[in-house]
Parts: structure tokens; C-alpha cells; sequence
């Protein structure tokens, strides 16, 4: 590492003189170049120790999530098994009826996969789009494995009518190219109609849209809830004596150090129709018998269960940013004329946005993506989209709608960041 | 003359006492007034109660019993805000969240001044402390210096009749807190206001005040003009605290009036003036300053006692010479003498024979 020269002699040029081009070591070497050789060995080394980090990330988040994400809008289980018929839809305009090159393609296409025994696959595709579809192609596959003869249309309309359908055509022309923004239509309970034309999908199967609306409410309020029980409590712990406020965080941090289970049974004790809170408003006499009220495994019961579990995130920031306000702040405003109110909302609370911004973001965020709690203790109205990924992902099997779903949230998320960073700043954050 | 006053006083603590836990009195019995347009310090060692003394004028914390009374007012139900007290904390205070401008106007916002009469008075307020251009800065981007000036400048622009300021000068160096007590003594004459000042710095408070209280284990030990406090220290306590100082432990030997002769424990006589003792044969401490040490028998008065001292060491100051020496057993004796032309020049080892004017040597309780 030789590169700077500070000997007596040391030729760097004046800065202060007359222009002379670039500033250079004793040895003529510019000294831009000589600085970054010098550090190029300390970077180096730097980059080293964090290899291993950053190999696990990339192995363990950033792979499997590309992976995943590329599955939203990829997906060849069509394409890859039925190349006839996709290059026919390639040549052909959206809504061209299908001739006998058609009718040939698809026949020979559905009896070489069906003998591959990849007929599965591409019905899972279809029926992706348009449910209901899957076990058209099984049932046609099943009787075209050994062969079949011409004429295709007709033999294919003998083994089902239901061949004929347009929409049935305009879906796999759709299915034939593995790129496809379908995924995210169907997030948004869209769908395309024969023509190809966006529409929204039939009544009874419109969910997405209004879980993706809950699940942000219901995330909003969450935060909302724990801003309001948390503030108070932070500034307790920020205010009270030592020994005092360490026993308060102790209470503060047990939701963490409960297991799941031993949670979720206290809430159910505590929180259903048969529980210890109805039945003590019963006996205070606040409801009649007969009115016990549902607590849980509805939208209550998520929103009490998420609000207790998110609580720490809240008041763990705002305590740390509540701890560094110096009481003589307050004591000068009130010394100024300040009512003790002024002086909260004027000095106190400016002065702790940045924890509250902080711990709203930590909620909110995780609550957009609770999946858990929601699942436990919510019922069916307070599902979360979560639980419909969750849902694709392990019951329906299909991922690639799943991964749409997830990369919609991401998005938004991302999208409220940035809100956020316009807004506030994201260097006014303070976790701790 | 202040002192006598007594009926128009602008703050008055009548038997105040003060305790946080219950347990210990933090102030015992504080008596003080103070009249319109003084300035008085609060001066002594960290916890003998001066920030909670203010803290109770401010209206932050309540005294356990006795009064507090402001311009004839008492003043403890009264909440902080009421009070119209300008405070300047130690750490400043100012809010970090808002411009110098917006610090300043706060105080005129909660009183419900118009916007046009705000900007006039922010506007006073920034130039009598010479920070007119600094209006839009935050306090982060401000000097210590700058951020004290600021504070002032808040604690004043309401036009408060009493300002506190709770050791407004501690982060400064002291260039520069020289200077800032040089101009907050200018305000203070300029404005007409009331201050009463903390501090431990004993030369700030000696140059600033009119009146110094000297406290300790919550009581005010002395109350007096600056001179007088070093000159004519009522107890040890003061005489140890304002100043350099020499204590001498003996007995009375004879007490003449106030002229006292005093035995030093190790037999030698010396001249004092009684101060707070009564009677012969009681414990005593003599407390003389160190330039009012002699030992050229021309300069003490006639008939003076002598004691015999010892030299260790003569530290060279450039304007005075400091010698110490041993005497009646003690080794930190301390003789500052003038550094002129004729002076004699005493070399450690040597003996000498010291004495002063009864009236510099001052007879006070025993430490
Ligand atoms: N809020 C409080 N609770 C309990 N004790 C307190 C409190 N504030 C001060 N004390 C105690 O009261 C005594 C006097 O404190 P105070 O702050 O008035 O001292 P001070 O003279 O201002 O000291 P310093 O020069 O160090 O600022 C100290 O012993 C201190 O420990
Ligand atoms: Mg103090």
C-alpha cells in the first residue's frame, strides 16, 4: 500500500494556485486514483466479512422471493406442453374461429401430453383462469392417449361439447404465452372475457379487492388502536423511576415471550361467549344472558388479538425517543405561558414523531402481512388477504395467483414507504 | 438598603422548606427577599438546593411548607404558566422542533398576541441579544454561545418581570462566558428586570451581583453584597467557599470586645476579630485571606502577634508571588504577596515570622 508520498518534498499541488489540471502525489500520480488504490484493500476486506451475510441472504430472501415473484407473472404450464396449439394462437388474431389447423393442433397437442402425463399441468393452467376447467382436459386426456383420428373437431366434440366454448378458446389463447398480466387481473377480481376485453369477474367471485380494502382498515386500525393504548404507556416508561419502568417493559415484552398457543387459549378463554369478560358483564349486569357478545373468531377478535400482539412495536420506539425528550423542554414552555396541554401537543408530541412515525410503520406493515392471528381468531370476516395467499399457497396449490396477491402487497407497501419517506422523511425514523 | 425594604419585596420565601421523599429536608428554612430590579445570585456546592429553590419560584415543584410570595402575591397555587416568570435552563431548553423565530414567538403565541405585534417583539428580543440574522436557523445549527443568547432572548421577550436563569453559563468556555455575563448584566441593567442567577462559579457570581445568597445543606449561610461576602465572611463556611482563604484552628484565649487573641493548638498567639463566638475558652477557626498575610514586621500594626512559619514553596505568578508555608503544623498555609520592584523574594527553606491587622483575621466558628 504505497501510494501517497507526504515526504518533504511532497509535490501536491497548490490548490490555491493558478488551475493546473488534476491534483497529483509526489510520483505524478493523480490523486484521486493513488486515494482509491490506498482504500481499495480496506474495501476489500470489508467486503469479505460481510460475504457471508450476503451470500445467505441471497440464498435464503432475495432467490426464493425473485423466484416467486417471477411465478406472478410466468408461468408455461400451456406453452411448454402444448406447442401446437400456442403456435397456432401466435398466428392467428384474438377471436379468430378456430379452423381444422386449430382443431389439428389442439388434438395432437392434448394427446402428446396426455401420453407425457403433463395433461395436469395444463389443465391447472386453464383452470387457473377459468375454473371449472381442469377436469375437461383430465377426461379428454384420459381418452385421447392412445391416439386419435381425424376429423379432430368433431372427435374432440364427441368426447365433450364443451370444446366448442369461445371463452373456453380465448382462455387458452390467453394461457399460451408465458408472460401474462392475468394473475394481477385476477387480484383485482378481473378477468378477460372472450373478446379479450378486462371485466370485472362475476359477483359471487369478487374477494380480492375487498380483502386487500380490509386487510389495509383493519391494519390502519390496528395502528390507530396501538398508538393510542401505546403513547401513554411509553411515556410511562420513559418517565417513571428505573426499577419501576424496567418492571413495566417486563409487562410490556411479555406478549413476545408467550408462546402462540398459550396466547391464542387466553383469548379464547378470556374473549368467547362462554368467557371470563361475558360473563362478567353479565353478572355486572351490563347485557342480558341471552346477548353475550361475539369477541371472537370474528373481526373483533382479530383486531384485539393483532392490537395486543403488535403493542411492543409501537411503544418500543416511541419509549426510546420518549426517553432522549429532556423534562425541561415541557418545564420551559409552561415557564413560557403554556397550558400543560399546549405545551404536550406544541413541544411534547412534535418531538416524538419520530418514534410514532417509526412505530406506526413497524404495525402497519406488519400487520398488512399478519397471517397467524387472523387465522386463529378471526373467522371468516376478519380474514386477511394473508390467509388467502396462505390459502393458494398450501390448499388450491396455485402459486402463481399467490405470488400476484403478494407482490400486490409488496407493492403497496413499498408504495406507503415512499409515501412516507415524501412526507416525513425516512432518516426522522427511530427504532431504538 | 435593599434590605431594609422588607415591605415592598418582590419575591419573598418566608420558612420555606422543602423535602422530595419525606425522609430529608433538601431546604430548611429558607428566608430571602429580594427587591424589584435586583439581581441575586444563588451561589454554593452541587446539592445544597438551589435548582429546587428556583424550581419552587418557577412553580415546577411545591415547598413542603412555609411561603413564596411574589410581588406581594403568594404564589403557591399558582401554576407555572401564570406565574409570568421567564426561565432560562441550563441546557437552554430551546425547542428543537422549531426555527430561533418560531422559539421565540412561542411564549407571545400562547398569550395571544397578534402576528404583527409578535414579529415587532421577536424582532426586539433577536437584536438586544445581536442575533437578528439568525432568525430562521434551528437550534441544532447554532453555537453554544448562540443557543445561550437565543435562550435569553425567549426568557425575556414576554417582558417578564422576574427572569431565573438556573446556571445559564455552565457549557460555555470562559472566554466566552465571560463576555455573556458581561451582557446579561447589561440586560439587566438596561431592562429594569429582576434575576435571581444560579451558579457554582463563585467569580460569577461575585461579579455579576448585587446581592449573593451562599448556601449550603439547604439553608443560606450568608446573604450580602459581593464585597462584603469576601471581606466579612459571617461564618467558615463562607470564608472556605467565596475565595482563597487560610483557617487556623484554636481556642480563644482572651476576648476584648470584639478583639479576640487566639491559642493555635501547637501554642502560638494570634490577633482576630470575634465574629460569631461569645465567650472565652470556646473552639474557634481564624480565617484570614491569603494577601492579607504579612511578614515584614514594618507592615503589621504595632504590638501585633507573630507566629513562626516555615516556607515550602514560592510559586512565581507573574503578578503576585504565592508562597506556602507550614504553619502551626499545617502544611497549606497560603502568603500571596505583591510582585514590585522592591519586594522581598523568600526561598523555600527559610523561616519567617507572620502576623496581620486583627481586623483581616476573622474569629468564626469551629469547622
Ligand atoms: N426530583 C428530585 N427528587 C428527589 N431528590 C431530588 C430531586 N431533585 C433534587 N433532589 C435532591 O435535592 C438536593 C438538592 O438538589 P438541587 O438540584 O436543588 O441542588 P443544586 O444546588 O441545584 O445542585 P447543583 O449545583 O449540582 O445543580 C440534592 O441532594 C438532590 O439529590
Ligand atoms: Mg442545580
Amino acid at each position: 500500500m504505497t501510494a501517497l508520498n507526504f515526504g518533504d518534498d511532497m509535490a501536491i499541488t497548490d490548490p490555491s494556485g493558478p488551475a493546473t489540471g488534476p491534483l497529483t502525489t509526489a510520483d505524478g500520480k493523480p490523486l484521486v486514483k493513488a486515494l482509491a488504490r490506498s482504500q481499495a484493500r480496506l474495501r476489500r476486506k470489508a467486503f469479505f466479512l460481510v460475504l457471508p451475510l450476503l451470500a445467505f441472504v441471497l440464498i435464503t430472501f432475495v432467490v426464493p422471493i425473485g423466484q416467486m415473484l417471477q411465478r406472478s407473472f410466468y408461468n408455461d404450464g400451456f406453452s411448454a406442453n402444448m406447442p401446437l396449439t400456442s403456435a397456432w394462437f401466435a398466428q392467428t388474431e384474438r377471436g379468430t374461429v378456430p379452423d381444422d389447423a386449430a382443431w389439428q393442433a389442439l388434438a395432437l397437442d392434448l394427446q402428446a401430453s396426455a401420453e407425457a402425463r403433463n395433461i395436469g399441468t395444463v389443465g391447472t393452467r386453464v383452470n387457473y383462469d377459468m375454473p371449472g376447467t381442469r377436469s375437461l382436459f383430465t377426461s379428454t386426456g384420459r381418452k385421447v392417449r392412445r391416439g386419435i383420428d381425424p376429423p379432430y373437431q368433431q372427435t374432440l366434440l364427441e368426447i365433450d361439447d364443451e370444446w366448442a366454448d369461445p371463452q373456453l378458446w380465448s382462455t387458452m389463447r390467453e394461457a399460451s404465452k408465458p408472460y401474462t398480466a392475468n394473475f394481477y387481473l385476477a387480484s383485482v377480481d378481473r378477468t378477460r372475457d372472450a373478446e379479450g376485453n378486462i371485466e370485472q369477474v362475476d359477483e359471487r367471485q369478487r374477494v380480492y379487492v375487498m380483502l386487500f380494502w380490509r386487510t389495509f382498515w383493519l391494519s390502519g386500525l390496528i395502528t390507530a388502536l396501538t398508538f393510542v393504548l401505546g403513547f401513554p404507556i411509553a411515556h410511562l416508561l420513559a418517565t417513571l423511576p428505573m426499577r419501576k419502568s424496567n418492571l413495566l417493559m417486563i409487562l410490556v415484552l411479555l406478549p413476545f415471550w408467550t408462546s402462540l398457543l398459550v396466547r391464542t387459549t387466553s383469548w379464547m378463554v378470556l374473549l368467547q361467549q362462554q368467557g371470563v369478560i361475558n360473563d362478567l358483564l353479565v353478572w355486572i349486569g351490563i347485557i342480558p344472558d341471552g346477548q353475550r357478545w361475539q369477541m371472537i373468531y370474528n373481526q373483533t377478535g382479530t383486531i384485539i388479538a393483532m392490537t395486543h400482539i403488535l403493542l411492543p412495536f409501537m411503544i418500543l420506539p416511541l419509549y426510546s425517543v420518549m426517553r432522549t425528550i429532556n423534562p425541561s423542554y415541557v418545564r420551559a414552555a409552561r415557564s413560557l405561558g403554556a397550558t400543560s396541554w399546549t405545551a404536550f401537543r406544541r413541544i411534547y408530541f412534535p418531538q416524538t414523531l419520530p418514534g410514532l412515525g417509526a412505530g406506526a410503520m413497524l404495525v402497519f406493515i406488519l400487520a398488512v402481512g399478519y397471517y397467524i392471528t387472523p387465522a386463529l381468531v378471526g373467522g371468516s370476516s376478519g380474514q386477511l388477504i394473508s390467509n388467502m395467499i396462505a390459502q393458494h399457497m398450501t390448499g388450491t396449490l396455485n402459486w402463481s395467483i399467490a405470488a400476484a396477491l403478494a407482490a400486490l402487497l409488496l407493492g403497496a407497501v413499498l408504495a406507503l414507504y415512499w409515501l412516507y419517506d415524501r412526507l416525513v422523511g425516512v432518516d426522522n425514523l427511530k427504532l431504538g | 438598603m435593599r434590605e431594609d425594604r422588607k415591605g415592598d419585596a418582590f419575591v419573598e420565601f418566608e420558612h420555606v422548606q422543602k423535602s422530595y421523599d419525606g425522609q430529608t429536608l433538601v431546604v430548611k428554612d429558607l428566608n430571602l427577599s429580594i427587591a424589584k430590579g435586583e439581581f441575586v445570585t444563588m451561589l454554593g456546592p452541587s446539592g445544597s438546593g438551589k435548582t429546587t429553590c428556583l424550581m419552587m419560584l418557577a412553580g415546577f415543584e411545591t415547598a413542603t411548607h412555609g411561603d413564596i410570595r411574589l410581588d406581594g402575591r403568594p404564589i403557591n397555587q399558582v401554576p407555572p404558566h401564570k406565574r409570568g416568570i421567564g426561565m432560562v435552563f441550563q441546557n437552554y431548553a430551546l425547542f428543537p422542533h422549531m426555527t430561533v423565530g418560531e422559539n421565540l414567538s412561542f411564549p407571545l403565541e400562547v398569550r395571544g398576541l397578534s402576528r404583527d405585534e409578535r414579529e415587532t417583539r421577536v424582532k426586539r428580543a433577536l437584536d438586544m441579544v445581536q442575533m437578528g440574522d439568525f432568525i430562521n436557523r434551528r437550534p441544532a445549527q447554532l453555537s453554544g454561545g448562540q443557543q445561550q443568547r437565543i435562550a435569553l432572548a425567549r426568557a425575556l421577550v414576554f417582558d417578564p418581570q422576574l427572569v431565573l436563569m438556573d446556571e445559564p453559563l455552565g457549557a460555555l468556555d470562559k472566554q466566552l462566558r465571560e463576555h455573556m455575563q458581561f451582557e446579561i448584566k447589561n440586560l439587566h441593567e438596561q431592562l429594569g428586570i429582576t434575576v435571581v442567577y444560579v451558579t457554582h462559579d463563585q467569580g460569577e457570581a461575585l461579579t455579576m451581583s448585587d446581592r449573593v445568597a451562599v448556601f449550603n445543606d439547604g439553608r443560606i449561610q450568608q446573604l450580602a453584597p459581593p464585597a462584603e461576602l469576601y471581606e466579612r465572611p459571617e461564618n467558615s463556611f463562607v470564608a472556605g467557599f467565596i475565595g482563597e482563604n487560610n483557617a487556623l484552628a484554636g481556642t480563644i484565649e482572651q476576648l476584648d470586645d470584639d478583639k479576640a487573641l487566639v491559642r493555635l493548638d501547637d501554642g502560638g498567639l494570634i490577633d482576630a476579630t470575634a465574629v460569631n463566638i461569645r465567650e472565652k475558652g470556646q473552639r474557634t477557626t481564624v480565617s484570614i485571606r491569603p494577601e492579607r498575610v504579612e511578614f515584614k514586621p514594618e507592615m503589621m500594626p504595632e504590638g501585633a502577634h507573630t507566629i513562626e512559619a516555615q516556607v515550602l514553596q514560592v510559586i512565581y505568578m507573574g503578578d503576585i508571588l504565592r508562597a506556602r508555608l507550614r504553619v502551626a503544623g499545617s502544611d497549606n498555609f497560603v502568603m500571596k504577596m505583591r510582585n514590585t520592584i522592591g519586594q522581598t523574594r523568600l526561598d523555600a527553606g527559610q523561616t519567617v515570622r507572620i502576623g496581620w491587622h486583627p481586623e483581616d483575621a476573622r474569629a468564626l466558628d469551629p469547622i
